[in-house]
């Protein structure tokens, strides 16, 4: 038997022989520098910092030599570009940070470097997390002069999701065996399953903000993206946690190890299917695939029980009023005076203002600033933003109904497989309609997963999204972790990879 | 509902954004297409709900808290400053406010 390459090996394992030295920290940090080196045309990357990186895989290295092992350590991972980091730029995306160094490191970046990761570099996202295709990005990524789109592994014809697509594809292509995500309305879940990976987003409040660059601060969660549910464990397990100084919406709810119920059975695990998931809009290959996959956890001894999330379809604008207002808040602070881009020219301060930002910001991220802007003026605030809080809270109690005679929810995580590069660019309103199935869990704050569920047209992969109830991520992982012992989809690789 | 040139011209105002007359154009086209998909919540009856801001709080109590208020930062100025695009003396620059 051939021993398997070192980016073919699951967190899991690579920790494993990392801490019994069968490979170093530096090994194992050159070896994926070398492949990210070595696959520029998927534009996943966007910085690298070769020092920084080996620094941290040798200080991994010597404390497993010292017997002082850390969960991680030696693990190389990457950074979804949304993350502040001190050894690597953080851009977001936007021109607007083009080169901009941060003076501090996100909090979740911090605890992941506590618990041993290795950091390879930064990964392509769409402009301020804003994007379903991460073809809004305005940063060229390593290898590029200009800013180019990331692609899907598994067909370089089509996108990879977004917000964090270059996060997906760089796990998908294996050029990190994790990397972390953030999820506003879908932003891992969408992405994941668009390149048959798993990505988890955790309760709304258990992963810090901080150092997180704010999109809607009442949505915006970190979380993990790997190839399976266990990897994804162990790195949630570092990334969660209470924050109380320096994210007022942290909660005080302790860490805890997600590893320690993944092999729980299933027998008996209620799973709820909402009507409105399987809908006129759903495409039908993706349809059979998530139809396959809930067959598959009849067979594992689950009970599919029907329910009813009957405001599915209002998530769309609630959703698309409460990022935006909360985005033209916090992308205020881009004005061009403290940190990143200004005009060259411009007359008085508002008209730098206006300049810098007219320049600075793309397209997609001008229009939410304008929706957000006017939702929350004078006259309009009551009948667009509140409206769409107190309907967000109907969808709150809507899940709570739902959860009453399931455990879990499953349905497909997006309408269709990845669509092709440019075909929905020129209509943001179609971008929209296709978060459909990740908004409401998202408005409820509540954790999600998506999983490769099977395979359809073009033989692109089909995400299964899990929903559980607040803090259930224990569960979620349990009943992916179970599926993935009985089902080879996630194992499955693009060609050429 | 629909929004005018005149609406789409006061709101980049309030947001800072200096729109080119062709970018104005396709703004107010975009944004009443977005409004179409929005007019659907507006009818929804709403009366007697509180907004829910922190979704956690659809099941608990999620109280928003204070720190001490006690320095607990290094001063960075210049760590703070590094990406600032106009410094003079620690200073950020901008122009004149004052006459």
């Amino acid at each position: 038997m051939t021993t398997p390459a070192l980016h073919d090996l699951s967190v899991a394992e690579l920790a494993r022989q990392l801490q019994k030295r069968e490979v170093s920290a530096v090994e194992a940090a050159q070896h994926f520098l070398g492949r990210i080196q070595a696959a520029p045309e998927l534009g996943a990357f966007v910085a690298l910092n070769e020092e920084a990186t080996l620094a941290q895989a040798r200080a991994a290295d010597e404390r497993i030599a010292a017997g002082q092992a850390r969960a991680l350590d030696g693990v190389p991972i990457a950074h979804k570009d949304i993350f502040v980091t001190k050894n690597f730029p953080s851009t977001a995306g936007s021109k607007m940070l083009a080169g901009y160094q941060s003076p501090f490191d996100a909090t979740v970046v911090t605890r992941l470097a506590d618990a041993g990761a290795v950091t390879l570099g930064k990964l392509n996202c769409d402009e301020f997390a804003m994007g379903s295709a991460n073809e809004n990005s305005a940063i060229a990524p390593l290898g590029f002069e200009q800013p180019a789109p990331v692609r899907n592994p598994w067909d370089s014809s089509r996108v990879p999701g977004g917000s964090s697509g270059g996060s997906a594809a760089a796990v998908a292509a294996r050029l990190a065996p994790a990397v972390t995500g953030t999820d506003t309305g879908g932003s891992i879940r969408q992405p994941a399953s668009f390149c048959g990976i798993t990505g988890i987003k955790p309760t709304y409040g258990r992963a810090s903000r901080y150092g997180m660059i704010a999109f809607a601060s009442s949505l915006d969660q970190a979380g993990p993206m790997a190839r399976s549910a266990e990897d994804c464990a162990l790195l949630l397990s570092a990334i969660c946690g209470p924050d109380p100084d320096r994210d007022s919406t942290s909660l005080d709810v302790p860490a805890e190890d997600f590893s320690r119920s993944l092999n729980d059975s299933v027998e008996g695990l209620r799973i709820g299917v909402p009507a409105e998931f399987f809908g006129e809009g759903l495409a039908p290959d993706v349809r059979a695939a998530v139809d396959g996959a809930l067959k598959e956890y009849e067979k594992l001894g689950a009970t599919l029980v029907p329910i009813s999330l009957p405001r599915t379809e209002l998530s769309i604008p609630v959703y698309y009023i409460i990022a935006p207002a909360e985005a033209s808040s916090n992308l205020s602070r881009f004005d061009g005076v403290k940190f990143g881009h200004r005009a060259k020219d411009y007359g008085d301060l508002t008209d730098m203002y206006k300049k810098t930002r007219a320049e600075g910001f793309g397209d997609e991220v001008k229009r939410r600033i304008m929706i957000g802007a006017y939702v929350l003026s004078h006259g309009y605030y009551d009948a667009y933003y509140l409206q769409a809080q107190k309907i967000r809270r109907m969808i709150a109690d809507d899940f709570q109904q739902a959860f009453n005679s399931c455990d879990v929810i499953a349905g497909p995580v997006a309408p269709t497989v990845a669509w092709k590069l440019g075909e929905k660019s020129a209509d943001p309103v179609a971008n929209y309609l296709a978060d459909i199935f990740t908004l409401p869990g998202s408005l409820a704050g509540l954790p999600g997963m998506s999983l490769a569920g099977g395979f359809g047209e073009g033989g692109m992969p089909v995400g299964l999204q899990l929903i559980g109830n607040y803090f259930g991520e224990s569960r979620l992982l349990n009943a992916a972790h179970r599926f993935q012992q009985a089902t080879d989809f996630h194992l499955r690789r693009p060609e050429g990879i | 509902m629909a929004l005018t040139s005149q609406d789409i011209a006061r709101i980049a105002n309030l947001a800072r954004l200096e729109l080119q007359p062709a970018e104005s154009e396709r703004m107010l086209t975009q944004l009443n297409g977005f409004f179409d998909i929005v007019e659907k919540m507006r009818a929804v009856d709403t009366t007697g709900l509180e907004p829910l801001a922190h979704p956690v709080a659809a099941i608990q109590e999620v109280a928003l808290r204070l720190r001490d208020d006690i320095a607990s930062e290094p001063n960075q100025r210049e760590a703070n400053q590094q990406s600032a695009p106009a410094v003079e003396r620690g200073l950020f620059l901008v122009p004149k406010v004052i006459e």
